[in-house]
């Protein structure tokens, strides 16, 4: 998966975000991780750190919330923590569902921000 | 005189762009009655030959194109554009996926209106495409027979991401030794109720199923825009 790219749009949309409250600097970014989203933890992190380069984000940290995938079952009538992506069932009575409602997460979901700290002249 | 860093709530999708994009593709398909189809698979599955023999037969009864994405060459445009139907490239360069902005800019110059399907190939790939919605109505994953049975476990989220899997070249499989009911198995498995076409674009074993199955989908969606 292209994890640099993906760290390039997180970077750039809290940058935005950034800006829009008046120039702040983000010391952290926290995203959520749907194990179902395609993108790699590890990689990210690493990507995360190249695409801060030369960036008023560089330095800050990438928090992650890995999020499981959570299935809906018809049976159970009920949300379930899906065990295994290799089959896709109840987790308590192993009826077949394809209904995900947790896991496809890719969200910045919070930044932690602060003044710029200036240097006395 | 330093400040407390402080947690403000932002909950923006990463990909939330791409979303837009592909929000609005979907509304400017459905006013223009276009039912679009796209189709997703590892490199050398068959798409293209699958793809053009599908243009080749719904031209005689409806109004086709197709837009293809490769990383570089034109060959899978000039191919496709043996059926006759009007066909673009897009050339990505280095993406691995196609994502909703190129397909919108390669539309520019067709009429949608004009059209009754339009298809989509991606790029030969069972991992990236999945992330990024094109505006499509349908996505087809399509494994060929050579592939092994146990493809759809080891790419559990381009299976879930489908609408409708496809298993290709079902002319080879006694050679290959394929094990049908294994491969639907698996497909079942990661992704239950999963709708599944067996097919040979090479012999059309199975091909009419697929054409049927393409028409009754064009005409559900043109209902209930009717109503």
């Amino acid at each position: 998966m292209h994890e640099l790219s993906i760290a390039m749009s997180i970077v750039e949309m809290a940058q935005e975000e950034a800006e829009r409250r008046g120039d702040v600097q983000v010391t952290a970014v926290h995203l959520k991780l749907g194990a179902l989203s395609g993108v790699v933890k590890e990689a990210l992190f690493s990507s995360y750190e190249m695409a801060c380069e030369d960036t008023p984000l560089q330095g800050s940290r990438l928090v992650i919330e890995e999020v499981p995938v959570v299935v809906y079952c018809p049976s159970c009538r009920a949300q379930r923590p899906l065990n295994s992506a290799q089959l896709f069932c109840c987790a308590a009575c192993g009826t077949p569902t394809s209904e995900v409602i947790h896991g496809k997460e890719l969200e910045v979901f919070a930044l932690e921000i602060q003044e710029w700290v200036h240097n006395p002249a | 005189m330093g400040s407390q860093p402080r947690l403000v709530e932002v909950r923006k999708n990463v990909l939330k762009q791409n979303d837009l994009v592909a929000r609005a593709l979907r509304e400017q398909f459905r006013a223009a009655g276009v039912f679009v189809v796209s189709l997703v698979s590892g490199p050398g599955s068959g798409k293209t030959m699958f793809l053009e023999k599908t243009l080749t037969l719904l031209r005689q009864s409806y109004r086709v194109a197709a837009l293809v994405g490769d990383l570089a060459t034109e060959n899978d445009a000039i191919r496709l554009a043996r059926s006759q139907a009007p066909v673009k490239q897009i050339t990505t360069g280095t993406l691995c996926h196609l994502e909703a902005a190129m397909v919108r800019n390669a539309l520019d110059g067709w009429n949608l209106n004009d059209l009754d399907f339009l298809f989509i190939e991606n790029v030969g790939n069972l991992v990236c495409p999945s992330s990024y919605d094109l505006g499509e109505n349908l996505r087809l994953v399509l494994v060929s027979v050579t592939e092994g049975e146990d493809k759809p476990l080891k790419y559990p989220t381009i299976f879930n991401s489908a609408d409708v899997a496809i298993v290709s070249k079902m002319d080879l499989a006694q050679a290959v030794e394929f094990d049908w009911h294994s491969a639907y198995g698996n497909i079942q498995a990661v992704r239950p109720g999963l709708q599944v076409f067996k097919l040979s674009a090479k012999t059309g074993e199975g091909i009419d199923e697929y054409l049927e199955f393409l028409a009754a989908r064009l005409n559900e969606v043109r209902a209930t825009v009717a109503l």
